[in-house]
This record gives C-alpha cells, sequence and structure tokens, in this order.
C-alpha cells in the first residue's frame, strides 16, 4: 500500500489534465471517472487502516528541500482518513449538482485540482507541504467563484481570496517565527513541543494570533466569517457544496492538528474569550439565517452555526482550568469528528437541493416558492430530511456529533454549552420556517410545472440519505475510523 | 651631402599626406586602401630612418618594427581587398559613399 | 413466550417503524393494502405489550431492564436499553389499544383523503416511537424517541399541507416543544455528566438507582427541573401550552392520537418515569423541584379550564380540557400521588380518545363544520355517537362510580388534599372540577340538545368503521373503573407494586361525597346556565353565548386564550426575530463593514503609495531617461555611416594634437 495516498492526491491532478485535453461533450464522465479511482484507492486506504494502531500510518517520507527541512511527508490517521474518505464523497457529489455551469470543461478542471489539493492538506504532516496545498486550493477556489459564480461574483471572489489569503499569510509568518525558533516543520515534532511549551513570550503570542486568524478565516469562527455568505451565495452550487462540505473542514482540521496542539498554555488563557467566539458563531450564525431570503446565504449562515459547534468542544477540551475528564475529552473530540462529517454531507445536501429548486425556478429566494409538496412530494420529503438532519434530529447523523459535542463541553464549559442550546432551537425555526414557506401552503403559480425528482437525481440523493440514517441508527462504523486517534490525542490534552 | 634625419621626415610626411589626402577624397575602395598603404609606407619609413639615426642603430629594433608592419600591412591589404570584393558582390558597388549601412 | 419478549423489547416499537416504512414507500393508489397493513403493524404491536404485560403481572414490583451498547466513542461506550416495569407494560397497552381504535376510526374518517396512504405511513411511524419512549430504558433513548415523536406531531398536524393554518400549527408545535426539549437536553447532559451514565436501571448502576442518585447531590433539583421543562413543551403546561390548541388543525384522529390520549401524556410518563431525580432528598415527601410541579400543573389545570369555557370550537374546547387535565395529572405527580398521576393518565388516554373521536364523528356527521354554536339536536340524528360522547363526557366530568375518570380524579383529590406545603392546589384543583363538568355540559348542550341549527340541519350517523371504535373506547371507559376503584385498587397496588387485596369499605369515604357534590354543582350549573343556549332568551340574541352575555369582559377574555399568544407574540417572538434581522443587519453592515473599512485603509493607503510612486520617483526616473534618450539621439546622428568622414574626424583629430602638441612645446 506504499505509495497509495501520493496515487490519490495525484490522480485527481491527472484527472485535469485528461478533462483538458477531452472535448467538452464527455468533460463530466472524464471527472467522475477520475473521482471514482481516487476514491476506491481511498476505500482502499480504509480497508487497509488498522483501526486499532497509534499514530501516522501509510507513511510515506522523502527528502524535498533539505535546506529548511521541508519534507514530502504524508500519512494518514483516523482524522485524515475521514477527512479524505469525505472528500472522495464530496466532490463526485459537487460534480452532480445543478445547475450545470456553462464552459464546464474548465470547471471540472478546477474542481480537480482543487481536490488534488484537499486530498494533500488532509494527508501532509509536514507544515511546508501542508501549506503548499492549503493554498492549492485557495486559488482554485477564487476562479471557480470569481468565473463561474453568480450576481456579484468578482466582489465575493476577491473578498474571499483576500480575506483567506491575508490568513494565510499571517499563519506562514507564524510558522515561519516558529521554524527559525524551532528548526523543525513536522507535524509530530512540533505536537512534542508544544508541550513544552513551543515559544515563550511575545513571540508566542504574536505566531499564535498569526495561526488563529489564518484558520479561523478559513472556519470560519465569528467574527472573521463575513466572507462566508457572499461566497457561498455567489458561487455556483457545485462549488459551494465543496466549500461547505470542505474547505471549511481545512481549518476546523487545522486547530485540531496545529494550533491546539502548539499552544495549551495560549489557549488556555484565553480560551474564554474564544468560547465567547464560539459562542457568538452558533448564536448569532442561525439568527442572521432566519433573516435571509436566499436559500443559499440561509444554508451559508447555518454552515457557521454548525462548525461553531465544533469549535466550542475544541476550545472547551484545551481550556477546561482543571483536568478534564477522560471521558468528556473523549465526547468533545469525537463529537467533532463527526460533526465535520456530518456537516458536509449534510450541508453539501442542502446545497444541492437548493440547487434543484434554483434550476426549477430559476430563482432561489425563500418566497419564490410555495405549496410544492402538492406538485414535488418527493423532492420535499427528501429535501426535509436533510433539513431535519442538518437541525440534529435522532436518528440522522447530526444529532449523534452534536450531542457528543454537548455531552463534552457542558462537563466542562457548562454555562457556555447551555447558552450553545440556543443555536440548536435557532436552527430549528430556520428550517421549519424554510419548509413552512417552501412545502406548505396553496401551490405558487410559478411552481406549478415543476417535475418532481428526476431518475438521476434521485441516484444522487438515495445513497447520501440513506448514508445519513445510516450514521444516525448505527454509527459505530464511523467511530472505528478514529476511535484510536480520538485516545491519543485527549492524552495530548490531559 | 648626406641625407640628414630631417629630409627623411619631411619625405616621410609627405608621403603621409598624400595618402591622408587619398583616402579621404577618393571615392572608391581601392584607392582608399592604396591611400592607407602609402600611409603605412610613411610610417615604415619613419622606423627605418629613426632607427638609423638612433644612439645604438647596431641593435636591429627599427627593423624589427618595420618588418612587423610591412608583414600586416601585407595582410590587412589582402584581408581589404578581399572584403572590397565581398562588399562589391554584395551591394554592387564599391562607392563607399553609398556603404552606410553602419549609420547610427 | 414472557422470556422471549423479555429479550426481544426492541421489537415493540420496531414493527410499527417497520411497517410504517413499508407503508411510505407504497404508490398512493393502495389505500386497501395501506389501510390494512397499519391496522396490521398496530396489532402486531398490540399483541406484542399483551404479551410483554403477562410477566409484569405474575410477578410484583416486576422489572426487567436489556441494555446494550449503541457506539464506542474514544474507549468509552455509550449504552442504550429497553425497560419492561409496570408502568412501561401499562403504557403499553394503553398507547397499543387506543392506537388501535384510532387507526380503525381513521379508516373510515380519511376515507376521502388523497394523501390515506401517507397518513397511515405517519401514524404508525408515530405508533413506533411512541412506544419506544414508553420501553426506553435510558435517558437518551427516550429523548430520541421524544424527538421523533415530536417529528410524527409535526407531520401530522401540518398533514393538509396546503392549508396556511395548518403549517403554521405545526410550525407552531414543534419550535414550542423543541424549546422545552432544550431543557431536557440540558438536563440529560448534566445528568449524564454528573451520574455518568444515562440507563435508568443497570443492575444498580444506573442513574435512578441508588447508587447513581447519590452521585447527583444538589444537582438533582436542577436537574429535575430542566427535565421537567422538556415534559412542560411536550405536555403543553403553561407556559409552553400554546401550541396544543393550535395543533387541532391536524386531522381529528390525529388530534384524539397524539394531542390528546399519548403524545401529550408523554410529559406526564417522563416525570413518572424519572421520578427518583425529582424526590431525592424528599423531606415529608415535599422537594423544591415537585413543588414546581404542583404550581405549574394546578396553574395549567385552572387556567386551561378557564378558557375551555369560552371558546367555539368544538376540537379547541377538548384541547383546552386536555391541558387542563394534564396539568391535573402533573399536580398529582408533584403532591406524591404517581399512580393516581399515572391512572389518571391511562383513564384519560380512553376517555379523552373517546372524546375526539366522537367530535370526529360529530365533525364528519356536519360536513366539517366545527363551531358548536353552528351545531345542536344532534342526539336525534347520532345516537351512537351521543351515548358514547356522553360516556366520555361522564368520564372527563368526574362522575363517580361508573365512569374510570371519576375514580382516577378522587384519587389525586385525596393525595392533593394531603400535601403537606400548601391547601390552596386542592382548593383550586376542586375548583377545578367544578369548571370541568361546567364546560362540559356546556359543550353537549350546543352540540347534542336544543333545536339543529344551520350545520346540523344534515347531519347523518357516520358509518360503522367510525362507531365502533367509539363503543369499543366507551367500553374501555367504563370497564377501566373496575381496576380503579379504591375497593379494589389493582392498578393502583400493580403500578406501585405492593400487594393487593379488596375491601369494598373503602369505596365509602367523605372526599368521594365533596366530589360528588362539586361534578353535581358542575353540571347544575352548566344545565342551569345553557339551558337555553342557541336560542333567543329574553333580550339576549340566540348567537350570543349566555356567559357571554352576562359577562362580556370576562368572555371576552377567555375566549382570547387570556391573550397569551399576543402577549408571546408582542414579547418573545417579536424579541426574537428582532434579534434576527440584528443579526442579519449586524453582519451585513457592522462586521462586514468592519472589514470593509479595513479593506478602505489598506486602499488607502496603497493609493498614496502609488501616488508617490507615480509623480515622485517614477517621474524622476522618466525625466532621466528622457534626457538620455534625446542626447543619444543626438550623438547618433553623428554616426553617418560614412567611413571618409570618420577617417577625417581622426585626421583633424590628430593635427588638432599635433597642433596642441606643437604650441605646449
Amino acid at each position: 500500500m506504499v505509495g497509495v495516498i501520493t496515487a490519490i492526491i495525484f490522480i485527481p491532478l491527472l484527472g485535469t489534465l485528461a478533462v483538458c485535453t477531452w472535448p467538452q461533450r464527455n468533460c463530466r464522465v472524464i471527472a467522475l471517472i477520475f473521482n471514482a479511482i481516487s476514491a476506491a484507492c481511498a476505500v482502499g486506504l480504509w480497508r487497509k487502516f488498522d483501526a486499532t494502531a497509534t499514530g501516522m500510518q501509510f507513511v510515506e517520507r522523502h527528502a524535498w528541500i533539505p535546506a529548511i527541512n521541508a519534507e514530502y511527508l504524508v500519512g494518514v490517521d483516523g482524522l485524515s482518513l475521514l477527512l479524505v474518505l469525505l472528500t472522495s464523497l464530496i466532490v463526485p457529489f459537487a460534480f452532480l449538482a445543478r445547475p450545470v455551469p456553462a464552459d464546464s470543461r474548465g470547471f471540472y478542471a478546477t474542481m480537480l485540482v482543487m481536490q488534488s489539493a484537499l486530498y494533500g492538506t488532509f494527508t501532509a504532516q509536514n507544515f511546508v507541504l501542508w501549506f503548499l496545498f492549503y493554498e492549492m486550493s485557495l486559488i482554485p477556489a477564487f476562479l471557480l467563484i470569481k468565473i463561474w459564480g453568480g450576481e456579484n461574483r468578482d466582489r465575493a471572489a476577491t473578498k474571499f481570496f483576500l480575506y483567506t489569503f491575508l490568513g494565510s499569510v499571517a499563519m506562514l509568518l507564524s510558522f515561519l517565527g516558529i521554524y527559525f525558533a524551532k528548526g523543525t516543520f513536522d507535524f509530530s515534532a512540533l505536537a512534542s513541543l508544544g508541550k513544552t511549551g513551543v515559544l515563550t513570550g511575545k513571540v508566542a503570542w504574536l505566531a499564535f494570533a498569526g495561526i488563529f486568524i489564518g484558520l479561523a478565516v478559513k472556519v470560519p469562527l465569528f467574527p472573521f466569517h463575513t466572507w462566508l455568505p457572499d461566497a457561498y451565495q455567489t458561487a455556483p452550487t457545485g462549488v459551494s457544496m465543496v466549500l461547505t462540505g470542505l474547505l471549511s473542514k481545512m481549518g476546523v482540521y487545522g486547530f485540531v492538528r496545529l494550533l491546539l496542539p502548539l499552544f495549551p498554555n495560549e489557549i488556555k488563557i484565553i480560551g474564554p474569550w474564544l468560547l465567547v467566539l464560539a459562542l457568538c458563531s452558533i448564536v448569532f450564525a442561525p439568527l442572521a439565517a432566519w433573516a435571509q431570503r436566499d436559500l443559499k446565504r440561509m444554508v451559508a449562515y447555518l454552515s457557521i452555526n454548525h462548525l461553531g459547534y465544533c469549535m466550542l468542544a475544541l476550545f472547551a477540551v484545551t481550556t477546561s482550568p482543571t483536568v478534564a475528564a477522560k471521558i468528556d475529552v473523549h465526547a468533545a473530540l469525537s463529537g467533532v469528528f463527526m460533526q465535520i462529517f456530518n456537516h458536509g454531507i449534510t450541508a453539501a445536501t442542502l446545497f444541492y437541493f437548493v440547487g434543484l429548486l434554483e434550476q426549477r425556478r430559476g430563482a432561489r429566494g425563500i418566497g419564490d416558492f410555495g405549496g410544492l409538496m402538492q406538485r414535488t412530494p418527493l423532492l420535499c420529503g427528501w429535501t426535509s430530511v436533510a433539513m431535519f438532519s442538518s437541525l440534529g434530529l435522532p436518528g440522522l447523523n447530526g444529532f449523534i456529533g452534536e450531542f457528543l459535542i454537548f455531552k463534552g463541553s457542558f462537563a466542562i464549559a457548562a454555562s457556555f454549552t447551555a447558552i450553545a442550546v440556543i443555536g440548536l432551537l435557532v436552527t430549528a425555526i430556520v428550517f421549519t420556517r424554510a419548509m413552512q414557506l417552501l412545502f406548505s401552503g396553496p401551490l405558487a403559480e410559478s411552481c406549478s410545472a415543476f417535475p418532481d425528482l428526476l431518475r438521476g437525481e434521485k441516484l444522487v440523493v438515495v445513497p447520501v440519505t440513506l448514508l445519513m440514517f445510516a450514521i444516525g441508527i448505527a454509527p459505530q462504523f464511523m467511530f472505528n475510523i478514529f476511535n484510536t486517534t480520538v485516545v491519543q490525542m485527549a492524552r495530548l490534552f490531559s | 651631402m648626406t641625407p640628414t634625419l630631417q629630409a627623411f621626415v619631411v619625405v616621410s610626411a609627405a608621403l603621409f599626406s598624400i595618402g591622408l589626402v587619398a583616402a579621404l577624397s577618393r571615392r572608391h575602395a581601392i584607392f582608399i586602401l592604396i591611400g592607407i598603404e602609402l600611409m603605412l609606407a610613411a610610417a615604415n619609413l619613419n622606423f627605418i630612418a629613426f632607427w638609423r639615426f638612433a644612439p645604438q642603430p647596431h641593435q636591429p629594433t627599427g627593423v624589427m618594427f618595420a618588418i612587423f608592419s610591412i608583414a600586416i600591412s601585407a595582410a590587412e591589404a589582402a584581408v581589404g581587398l578581399a572584403m572590397v570584393i565581398a562588399v562589391y558582390r554584395h551591394y554592387h558597388t564599391t562607392n563607399v559613399d553609398q556603404l552606410d549601412q553602419l549609420k547610427g | 413466550m414472557s422470556a422471549w419478549i423479555l429479550d426481544h423489547l426492541w421489537l415493540i416499537p420496531a414493527v410499527p417503524f417497520a411497517a410504517s416504512l413499508i407503508i411510505l414507500s407504497l404508490p398512493n393508489a393502495w389505500r386497501r393494502s395501506a389501510a390494512a397493513l397499519a391496522v396490521t403493524g398496530q396489532v402486531a404491536a398490540l399483541g406484542l405489550s399483551v404479551i410483554a404485560f403477562l410477566p409484569t403481572v405474575q410477578t410484583h414490583g416486576f422489572r426487567t431492564a436489556q441494555n446494550f451498547t449503541w457506539f464506542t466513542f474514544g474507549d468509552n461506550g455509550l449504552r442504550l436499553g429497553f425497560v419492561l416495569d409496570p408502568l412501561a407494560a401499562a403504557m403499553l397497552l394503553m398507547i397499543s389499544l387506543v392506537g388501535l381504535c384510532i387507526f380503525v376510526f381513521s379508516i373510515g374518517y380519511m376515507a376521502d383523503d388523497k394523501n390515506f396512504v401517507r397518513f397511515f405511513a405517519y401514524l404508525l411511524f408515530f405508533s413506533g416511537a411512541m412506544l419506544g419512549v414508553v420501553i426506553a430504558n435510558s435517558l437518551l433513548l427516550l429523548f430520541i424517541s421524544w424527538e421523533l415523536v415530536g417529528l410524527a406531531s409535526y407531520l401530522l398536524i401540518g398533514f393538509w399541507i396546503e392549508r396556511p393554518s395548518a403549517a403554521a400549527a405545526a410550525k407552531k408545535a414543534f419550535v414550542t416543544t423543541r424549546i422545552g426539549d432544550m431543557g431536557f437536553f440540558l438536563g440529560m447532559l448534566w445528568l449524564y455528566n454528573r451520574s455518568g451514565t444515562l440507563l435508568f436501571y443497570d443492575g444498580g448502576k444506573g442513574c435512578l438507582e441508588s447508587a447513581g442518585l447519590a452521585m447527583l447531590g444538589a444537582s438533582a433539583t436542577f436537574i429535575a427541573l430542566l427535565i421537567f421543562f422538556g415534559a412542560v413543551g411536550k405536555s403543553g403546561q403553561f407556559p409552553l401550552h400554546v401550541w396544543l390548541p393550535d395543533a387541532m388543525e391536524g386531522p381529528t384522529p390525529v388530534s384524539a392520537l397524539i394531542h390528546a390520549a399519548t403524545m401529550v401524556a408523554a410529559g406526564v410518563f417522563l416525570v413518572a418515569r424519572v421520578y427518583p431525580l425529582f424526590s431525592l432528598g424528599a423531606i415529608n415527601g415535599v422537594t423544591s423541584s415537585l413543588t414546581v410541579v404542583v404550581w405549574i400543573g394546578v396553574t395549567t389545570a385552572l387556567m386551561a379550564a378557564l378558557i375551555a369555557i369560552a371558546q367555539a370550537d368544538i376540537k379547541r374546547i377538548l384541547a383546552y380540557s386536555t391541558v387542563s387535565q394534564l396539568g391535573l395529572m402533573m399536580v398529582s405527580l408533584g403532591v406524591g400521588g404517581v399512580a393516581a398521576g399515572i391512572m389518571h393518565l391511562l383513564a384519560h388516554g380512553f376517555f379523552k380518545a373517546l372524546l375526539f373521536l366522537g367530535s370526529g364523528s360529530v365533525i364528519h356527521g356536519c360536513h366539517s363544520e366545527q363551531d358548536i354554536r353552528k351545531m345542536g339536536g344532534l342526539r336525534r340524528f347520532m345516537p351512537v355517537t351521543f351515548l358514547t360522547y356522553a360516556i366520555g363526557m361522564m368520564a372527563l366530568s368526574g362522575v363517580p362510580f361508573f365512569f374510570s375518570g371519576g375514580w382516577t380524579k378522587e384519587e389525586i383529590l385525596h393525595a392533593t388534599a394531603h400535601w403537606p406545603k400548601s391547601p390552596v392546589p386542592y382548593y383550586l384543583m376542586l375548583a377545578g372540577v367544578v369548571l370541568t363538568a361546567l364546560y362540559m355540559t356546556r359543550q353537549i348542550i350546543y352540540v347534542f340538545f336544543g333545536n339543529p341549527r344551520a350545520a346540523a340541519k344534515h347531519a347523518h350517523e357516520s358509518p360503522r368503521v367510525m362507531t365502533t371504535p367509539l363503543i369499543a373506547l366507551a367500553l374501555g371507559a367504563i370497564l377501566l373503573s373496575v381496576v380503579l376503584t379504591p375497593a379494589w385498587p389493582w392498578l393502583h397496588e400493580y403500578l406501585t407494586g405492593e400487594a393487593v387485596h379488596f375491601e369494598i369499605g373503602r369505596l365509602i369515604q367523605p372526599a368521594l361525597f365533596v366530589s360528588l357534590v362539586l361534578v353535581g354543582a358542575g353540571i347544575g350549573v352548566g344545565l342551569w346556565m345553557y339551558r337555553k343556549a342557541g336560542v333567543q332568551d329574553g333580550n339576549r340574541p340566540a348567537q350570543i353565548d349566555p356567559l357571554e352575555y352576562a359577562q362580556p369582559a370576562l368572555f371576552r377574555f377567555l375566549e382570547n386564550k387570556m391573550w397569551i399568544d399576543e402577549l408571546y407574540a408582542r414579547t418573545v417572538i417579536a424579541f426574537s426575530w428582532m434579534a434576527a434581522r440584528l443579526s442579519d443587519w449586524l453582519d451585513r453592515y457592522f462586521w462586514d463593514g468592519l472589514v470593509r473599512g479595513f479593506g478602505g485603509i489598506g486602499q488607502a493607503f496603497a493609493m498614496f503609495t502609488s501616488g508617490v510612486d507615480e509623480r515622485g520617483i517614477n517621474a524622476g526616473v522618466d525625466e532621466t531617461t528622457v534626457g538620455a534618450r534625446g542626447l543619444g539621439r543626438l550623438l547618433s546622428a553623428a554616426h553617418s555611416g560614412q567611413i571618409q568622414i570618420y577617417l577625417g574626424v581622426v585626421a583633424i583629430g590628430m593635427l588638432a594634437l599635433l597642433l596642441l602638441y606643437a604650441w605646449l612645446a
């Protein structure tokens, strides 16, 4: 199995070449074939993955730039594997989204580059390599919004790019500082330095601030989130799916992998303020979602809310004044990992459905529809499943992660967690309002010719929804992926 | 009467001036070459003359210079003539007024 | 058989769930198969419930739990489980039996609906979830089922989705109950945190067993109150009762099953289930959490009973009556009468389902008219409905001896009278008894007596498929009184796990006479007040309610539900909506404005530096290059390409040098 990670990373790039040279007509098929190959490799990785072993697996290490200790070092643990699987799932899903963008060849080629970058980000174990992939995902995202976006795309794309790029620059500077102090870019070496305190004094705070801002923009964490509604709203459906499903996960992944292990002392000191920020994400985002008229913007705000739960749990774990009980740390981390995956598929599915509605209606304002249940019961039914999954209804995937996050956080930061349930409540309001406005009442004139779910759409929707049910009812197979990693990371925090 | 150094220098200067005037006034490239040869001859005459009237005439320094100079002028004449032929083949003229390709 | 069911308790909720999924995938036209499958599924659930019931009867204080690990996170297992004890078994029986009657009734009631198939799928889904609530041995599993019950309720209230009012009511129900559920959720987290387990019974290690309770300490009060908040939402207690009357927008069988007999009782069941949390550290049977339960219950019971007097919609009257009765049950639990509360819950399940189905039959007969002022004299057109409805009304009003509700109400009053903390709840409950009899009498008079008014002109009795469940439920309401009498308090002792013995003397007790007098007074006042309801009486026009004529301000106050909905709309809802708008505004203008401000600063700096560059540095460089180029152009003119000129210049230069030399020498 040596080389399989490299294969996973570079197959989408080959796909880019193939798509570029192929005629316009079949490019989606070609792109999907390359997706399928890399997904097959990812599944193979999953099959061969030793769930009980600690540490990185399938490690590939080659010298790259010896002068600065940059190595080509890739490997997976439970968390990385989870995200690699998520990437394999979301990108093809995004390719099938509607409305299909014009000049799709360039679109698919760019998306494949982004996929490659995502795989790289989730598997790289050396900062330089990681940062390379991290930035490599940014440029395709910018182009995808800029070229294939909707109204106001220039503004949104520029905002997205500048925001994330400034964050990246801050992060890069911080890492250079750390490198000059400690001479290593290796994640595992950095993490072990973190236990003793990588840096001290003002330098540590500066480095912390740089990395924090870089990652907080990516997640995004309140108040660094204002690029997100514009970007998600403007981007074509498939890109919104990837942005919310995967790019935001890069931020959370960075928090878990870099910031929390590196700066335990700094986080402990300003922890309560970080918790306040997470809480703001949780409470204000769904409130803002409530006031939105554009469905995509609404879903975008709810994404901020769902990632806020992840941040809440992570900050709670690292800021606990006393050593938190092992079970709570385990619950919080498992919850975060579950939430990452669940939010990925659920939010992507919601965007997919918004895309279907937009394609049928030519608009996506919440008031542009009405009484759809009478005309398109299947579409409404499956959309409702995704919505209920997103609002955390038990029996669907969303609940598991949220329950564990709240369980872990409540034990450590009870008052913050107690306020955070407002987020759960407001999310329910947002979705029931959306369902009321879209599905119920008399059938709107403009919606009277809608087709119900077509066969191709059913083929996309049903497997994803079944996955939601599977995770919601019998989630053990998901936990098997990352349980060992959770135990290992929990040791880091206690 | 024995010839003096001054006489040689005067002859040489005359010869040089004739060569210079030929090189400046004639329009034909061959004549310019001839003019240049004349100036070289004037120089050789000077070498010999100053050697002959020098304090130690037994050292053959002046002759050496003259022989070198003659050899160079022979080579120069050969190259110069070849270039003139090449220029003629290319431009079908040897009138230097028309050969102004090096204009800045 | 009984050993088998103890290992397969999960089948009880699983069978309806499975049947529901199958029905959901049936095409819309397969109405008969859907109905058959639904009834079969419910019969199967009933059969399993009966099988599960048997072992609990044979042993006193029977309790068995069957736990399993749901998933492992980190190296900790999260365990769920099912429990079978008298409480669960009695609830199982009631739910599946009442459910079955309602399923059969729905076949007739929903016969013309185009989404008939979907309706039964939802009903079965609800049934499975409700059974899950009852036999859950883990607060988490209970919560999961609880939420699924809420989902079913949401789907069924909004079943006639083309009606905007139905969709609004569904949303209101979902959100309002979810407010309570958030409290429940927090309570659950807190409990899990303190006791380390969410299993109720786990061989001595469960959170309701002594070892688990010992770990709670003072937090038990808060945990109990948070969980109670969930019950307040689900059981329509003040201040979260507003959704329940609106939920009557759903089809009547739904109102009967979910919003009268079973789901709304889940809150009461929840309190009974985690009662050890409430009673932990009780002094003389009183704890602060239980006191809260009592006062909430009393407030709800009285308020809802008052509002019911002034309602005109037949289903809304029953809805407020349900709210009121649930308050009564809460009071009973709060004062320590757990068995009495649960008995009332079971009895209420039967007679309230009966009343709702009766009202459904009336509505069906009156061609979808729900306003009681437009009915009248229906006893002649709908005799079966009238008789069964009257039985239900007697049971609800609490007429003693022959009707189940009488005995259980008796028990509750008895328990309340002995509450050591305060006598006030007892007197308020007595007032509630009078009011209950009063509003039911009013309803009966308006609907079944007097002259037929507009909607009753062409009324007809409902088909057999609808009247049979009515008769069955009516029999249930009467026969249940056999096991509820104080003379043979079998059910009481089955629930509490004490020995049963028969004693006729206990039938006669002072409280009974008090109750008899009060119920009599309520019915009497009702008869006197409403004897001429619906017809002209002196100066009062026919369409004006007698109470409205006598006390217009009071009537208006009650008719508008004490303006609680309006109050919420102006305060909580308006505030939340403002917060939402504010968040949106802050995001668009403040936070984004800050970002744009920073961007603007960057842009201004960029413009400044570019100005310096353009006008300062760059201009100087430009000038220099322009000068250099001019000079070059000048010099290049000398390069004419004429060799002879070059040579001439050289010659002149030489001459000049010579002259210079000569001049210097």
